[in-house]
């Protein structure tokens, strides 16, 4: 019991601390708020064009908060190579604190800046003509999947970024792996449109599956305009399969990071 | 009185024992069995080239880092089996200050005080104490970034003693300060040791050993190769030392016999450079001694040829780090390349 106390505090301890950090630097905000909604315009216009117009606008807005939450854990990785290569893991590391504070205070940090990012990405998207219809119950289910995806995300960065040996590398390591895992999804595209080996790799994407979910939860179409409605379980059960994947995510890479933030050795 | 909340068995014993420490990166022997044993109120100055093995000591004391084998204990605690009870005993000041930039003074310590455990309140109370006694009280509210390198140096200091730790590891507290920094540094120290903390202090800096440590040990190549008083160190290099540059290479033996008769040792000669130097007991009599054999327009002509030598440049010298690793291992502290010989 005291463990968790003191886990819990430490772990609100460095939050704070991070997002002191943050509110000292607001530039640190630019890609998490500026990107999306480039995002969000390049792909309503650029390829709402050619895709379907309004019908697959209603269709993608979601897929990019998917996205977007899913590079929050880049994030992650930046910000624990930075304090990992400042000595500030050493100093950490050196305190009678909980082990695990320091990188659940990074995921949670992180996941106040997702927050905010969601703000301006729902003001984006309905300002590019995307509409929530379903109830608000429905709606706050929608976006609670979304955060708890990008907690989960985020433990995937927490392991990567402890492993990489400077910033310069976690910079592009934290975003590298995210382009592949969240383009061969359906999140600017149908899962049905790709060929074979991709097809089935982006059906059982959680990224899909919490996309799907999401749309589901907002009242939007799960498939852009004239494409036939996904079959498969991943897809018949969009929800459970995104719950199941963010759980299986977390509880294969929290021990991972704290693993290897035992061990980790500055320089 | 520092001590207090600890258990009894903390005071029992050295405040830091290490037995054979060993630990390798890869084929890199970074330690290859270190024994130091620091008594409780007491200053133990780790002395040594960069590399030698100074920071893989500390890392390991301050449960950074695992030893392949040996063992240590602080405050009677072992640094394996027992991290935590070490954490808790010891504060540690690193070589790069691990200050929160973006963070004020006064959060930075609040940071540190609260995941020590303390309260809201006492965490505050705590950073404002430490701010004052850190000379940092009228800059607490500004972001540490816009610190120079001594204030943030002290930060770091005020950040390793938030739970008056009965243990003080300061990892090259100096290295990299100006002349000023390392003075406001060194005065902290001083206060630290006066008021009977247990310190393990590591420098390169014999002068900065001299000044703080009771007691000091040399470490090269991951051994401890000499342990003693500041004094008794000295007394082993001969102290201060007289050094002369001549002009011409044939002039060298007669230097050196110049030499062997002002000073308390063996001169030693550097051919390359033409540089002679050879211990002294009392600098300036020694000094003032072979500035007169050399003299060329004295009142008679000096049968050894002494006044013949063209002196390029004399001066006293005190011993350097380079000059304890000559005497205790034949070779320079940073380059390993052979020292001047004896002949």
């Amino acid at each position: 019991m005291t463990v968790l106390v003191g886990g819990a505090r430490d772990s609100s301890v460095v939050a704070w601390r991070n997002l002191v950090t943050i509110r000292r630097n607001p530039d640190l905000l630019l890609g998490a708020v500026v990107s999306p909604i480039v995002f969000v315009l390049v792909f309503a216009f650029v390829f709402g064009g050619s895709l379907g117009g309004d019908g697959y606008r209603h269709f993608l807005v979601a897929g990019i908060f998917v996205q977007t939450v899913a590079f929050n854990s880049a994030f992650t990785t930046l910000g624990l190579s930075s304090d990992l290569t400042k000595g500030m893991i050493d100093r950490f590391r050196s305190l009678p604190m909980s082990r695990l504070a320091v990188i659940l205070g990074r995921t949670v940090s992180d996941l106040v800046v997702t927050s905010v990012t969601l703000v301006i990405m729902t003001g984006t998207g309905l300002l590019v003509g995307w509409r929530i219809s379903s109830s608000p119950l429905s709606a706050a289910l929608g976006y609670l999947l979304l955060l708890f995806f990008a907690f989960a995300m985020s433990w995937i960065g927490a392991w990567i970024g402890l492993l990489c040996r400077s910033v310069e590398v976690a910079q592009s390591a934290g975003v590298l792996w995210l382009f592949p895992v969240s383009f061969v999804a359906s999140v600017f595209v149908s899962a049905q449109t790709l060929p074979g080996p991709l097809r089935a790799f982006a059906e059982w994407n959680p990224i899909s599956a919490v996309a799907n979910a999401t749309r589901a939860l907002f009242g939007n179409p799960i498939q852009p305009p004239g494409i036939p409605p996904a079959t498969g379980w991943p897809a018949e059960h969009a929800a459970l399969y995104a719950v199941l994947a963010s759980l299986t995510i977390i509880a294969v890479f929290m021990p991972l990071a704290l693993a290897r933030y035992r061990r980790v050795a500055s320089r | 009185m520092v001590a207090s909340m600890f258990e009894s068995r903390d005071r029992a014993g050295p405040a830091v024992r290490a037995e054979g420490l060993v630990k390798a990166f890869g084929s890199n022997r970074a330690l290859d069995g270190v024994d130091l044993e620091i008594p409780a109120g007491t200053v133990l100055g780790l002395l040594g080239p960069n590399g030698a093995g100074k920071t893989t000591t500390v890392r390991i004391l301050t449960t950074l880092l695992r030893p392949d084998s040996g063992r240590a204990w602080v405050a009677g605690h072992d640094v394996v089996a027992e991290p935590d009870a070490v954490r808790r005993r010891i504060g540690l000041s690193g070589q790069y200050a691990a200050v929160d930039n973006n963070l004020t003074g006064y959060e930075n310590l609040y940071m540190v005080a609260r995941l020590y455990g303390m309260s809201r309140r006492s965490a505050a109370a705590r950073a404002r104490t430490l701010l004052e006694r850190f000379r940092l009280a009228e800059d607490g509210g500004r972001p540490a970034k816009e610190y120079s390198g001594g204030m943030r140096r002290r930060l770091d200091l005020a950040g390793a003693l938030i739970a008056e730790p009965p243990v003080v590891v300061l990892d090259e507290p100096t290295t990299g300060l100006d002349p000023r920094g390392r003075q406001d540094t060194w005065d902290v120290i001083g206060e630290l040791v006066a008021e009977g903390s247990t310190v393990l202090l590591t420098t390169q800096y014999l002068e900065e050993a001299d000044r703080l440590a009771d007691t000091i040990a040399v470490i090269d190549a991951g051994r401890v190769i000499a342990e003693g008083s500041p004094d008794e160190l000295k007394a082993r290099l001969g102290g201060e030392r007289l050094e002369l540059v001549v002009a011409e290479a044939d002039q060298l033996p007669t230097a050196r016999a110049v030499l062997a008769e002002v000073g308390s040792g063996e001169p030693t000669v550097n051919y390359q450079l033409r540089r002679l130097s050879v211990a002294v007991d009392v600098g300036p009599k020694a000094l003032l001694a072979a500035l007169r054999r050399f003299e060329s327009d004295g009142p008679e002509p000096d049968a050894t040829g002494a006044d013949a030598v063209r002196v390029l440049d004399i001066g006293l010298r005190r011993p350097t780090l380079d000059d304890v690793f000559l005497a205790l291992t034949g070779h320079r502290a940073n380059t390993g390349e052979d020292g001047e010989d004896g002949a």
